[in-house]
């Protein structure tokens, strides 16, 4: 038992106990523990499948190409929100990317452990992360109030969705940051670069697979949320295309949520079918993240 | 502000430059675009504390006009909530309780679960198996909340809960909709608590070891109790997570605001509220409309101060090791 362990103290798990782990009462933990992994992982599988069994006779193409209708489900499309979501989830890309990684930059590379402005800021995100979401729509309808702005347009859903996620686009290009080997940044002062050259030139650039990780699962977060959206009033029966940053939108998650709460069987089939598309969407974008991840991961 | 840039960046790097030494060597060049995108750094960070005070502002002033109207006294002590109806109740009782119970349910699924699951993944799996399984179950998380919400009222409650344990629940219940929350919320604990488990030293593991400590005691008397800051952490964050969500129980526990008694009974939330009024159109400036906002602001205080909690162990924890 004891051998064992000068010889595994490099690999990651410790193997040293294994044989100590044939007594019935470590059997049962070891299996209440994988059952408990398995039942996640069985839960997960049980949900794509029955959504699918669900939501496949109406998944077609006049999901996509027709609005919705209040009186005939069976010819009722996504297509407003899918083109609302996609529109949306790129308006607040645009907001949400460029400041997420700037404050982080600061937080990261400029602010010392003293400044006390960035340790207030650093305690704003931590809790911005863990306010619920329906509240930042009450914040964006406020917002849109104040300047005058109709509520339910592209922009001040985007608004909603970019501030929900700029906490985890902030934490999480921190980390990737961090995680960007301190010789890159001696090595470019050394040679004269100033910190923002450096910054810019050096450490941005090595931390891009990490900040594109957190970016695109924010952006998945942001494409699956309803509840600050639904704040911005009239959003549930939308019949025509966005067109423009003042336009009004609806957005999958938000079609979803009123086709599913309707009583008739045929529109819960339709918001089954609905879910498949937007889990579609956003696995891929899960998937995207991971496999970047795992790729950048092993090859450093 | 360039000293700030200069002497605070590397330092702060690890040293790059003795701290003793003033910083002499200032460029001819005094580099005003590097001022001005230092500038535009800092304003992107403030950008955090603009949207806590824009929160509390676009919260506070609507429901200062609401407890205008209604006194805070039956705000929190009474117990019937009917704003909607002729005979109007302001209690806010029958949805924090509403909130309680599918939030106790959520937990009552997600802490032992994700605990588990976190355990095994930190002191069980093979870098193999976690580097597959630790994806797939953080993809729960991933999964939009509507789509638990049609979960919770198209599956869970009719066909598991109803149809296979014969439990007597209707279309809506906090049952279901707890159950599902606690589903979606298993990765938050999961997460990290693996992260509070894998970061305790493997020297106090050899120790165990060494003194003749199987896995599972070493797991349940040395690891646990080592990460225990970081698992508190986890758990509650997750209790925020369950507080704050709402489209699983604006979706899944119903629309009835009272004080719920049993897990099969439908109730309202917070949240579920909420997302209820916001879909009926109430004019901006009214009761109804503040009624709203004084719902938020309570839920606001709520999750402020579990996150802060949250915050503190977090910052424990990782002072630790």
């Amino acid at each position: 038992m004891a051998t064992t362990t000068a010889e595994s103290a490099s690999t990651a798990p410790l193997q040293a106990a294994a044989h100590g782990d044939r007594d019935s009462r470590s059997l049962v933990f070891l299996g209440l523990l994988w059952g408990s992994l398995a039942f996640g992982i069985f839960a997960l599988g049980v949900l794509l499948v029955n959504t699918f069994i669900e939501g496949s006779g109406r998944l077609d193409l006049m999901l996509f190409v027709n609005y919705t209708s209040q009186l005939f489900p069976g010819k009722a499309g996504a297509r407003a929100a899918i083109l609302g979501s996609l529109m949306v989830i790129v308006v607040t890309a645009l907001l949400a990317v460029p400041l997420g990684v700037a404050a982080a930059s600061y937080l990261e590379e400029f602010a010392s452990r003293e400044n006390r402005f960035a340790r207030f800021v650093e305690l704003n995100v931590q809790n911005l992360a863990a306010v619920p979401a329906i509240i930042y729509g009450m914040l964006a309808a406020g917002l849109a109030v104040t300047v005058g702005l109709p509520r339910n347009t592209v922009l001040v859903g985007a608004i909603a969705l970019a501030l929900l996620i700029l906490p985890v686009i902030i934490v999480s290009t921190r980390e990737a940051l961090r995680a960007v080997p301190r010789e890159i940044r001696q090595g470019s002062l050394a040679l004269g670069a100033t910190p923002m050259q450096t910054l810019t030139r050096q450490t941005l650039p090595a931390a891009i697979p990490g900040i594109a990780t957190g970016t695109i699962l924010a952006l998945s977060r942001a494409m699956g949320e309803a509840a600050p959206l639904l704040l911005l009033g009239g959003l549930v029966f939308v019949t025509y295309d966005p067109n423009g940053l003042l336009s009004g939108f609806t957005t999958m998650p938000i079609q979803i949520f009123d086709w599913a709460g309707r009583s008739q069987i045929a529109f819960r089939e339709l918001a089954a079918a609905a879910s498949m598309v937007l889990l579609v969407l956003v696995l891929a974008m899960n998937a995207v993240a991971i496999i970047i991840r795992n790729k950048f991961t092993t090859s450093r | 502000m360039s000293t700030t840039m200069q002497s605070a960046g590397p330092s702060r790097q690890g040293g790059l430059r003795p701290s003793s030494a003033p910083v002499t060597l200032r460029s001819a060049n005094p580099r005003y675009g590097e001022k001005v995108l230092l500038g535009f750094l800092m304003l992107a960070a403030a950008v955090s504390i603009l949207t806590t005070v824009g929160i509390v502002l676009s919260l506070i002033f609507p429901a200062i006009a609401f407890f205008r109207e209604v006194s805070i006294g039956e705000f929190l002590t009474s117990t019937s909530w009917t704003p909607r109806f002729a005979d109007k109740n302001y209690g806010v009782l029958p949805l924090i309780t509403g909130t309680a119970w599918t939030t106790a349910i959520a937990l009552a699924v997600a802490i032992p679960l994700g605990l588990g699951a976190a355990i095994y993944l930190s002191e069980y799996a093979t870098p193999r198996v976690r580097k597959i399984f630790k994806p797939v179950l953080e993809l729960l998380a991933g999964v939009p909340s509507v789509v638990y919400g049609l979960f919770a009222v198209a599956f869970v409650g009719p066909v598991i809960l109803k149809g296979w344990f014969g439990i007597g629940v209707g279309t809506y219940s906090v049952l279901a909709a707890g159950l599902v929350l606690g589903i979606m919320i298993i990765p938050t604990v999961a997460s990290l608590a693996e992260d509070a488990m894998t970061a305790v030293p493997r020297s106090l593991r050899e120790a165990s070891y060494g003194l003749g400590s199987n896995r599972m005691r070493t797991v349940l008397r040395v690891v646990f109790p080592a990460a225990i800051s970081g698992i508190a952490a986890s758990i509650v964050l997750a209790l925020s997570r369950a507080v704050g969500e709402t489209m699983i129980v604006a979706m899944g526990a119903g629309s009835q605001a009272r004080m719920v008694a049993a897990p099969t009974e439908e109730g309202q939330t917070m949240t579920g509220f909420i997302a209820a009024a916001a879909l009926g159109d109430s004019v901006q400036g009214t009761t109804d409309y503040n009624t709203l906002f004084a719902v938020g602001l309570t839920l606001f205080v709520i999750t402020l101060l579990i996150n802060l909690v949250s915050i503190k162990l977090v910052n424990r924890f990782r002072e630790v090791y």
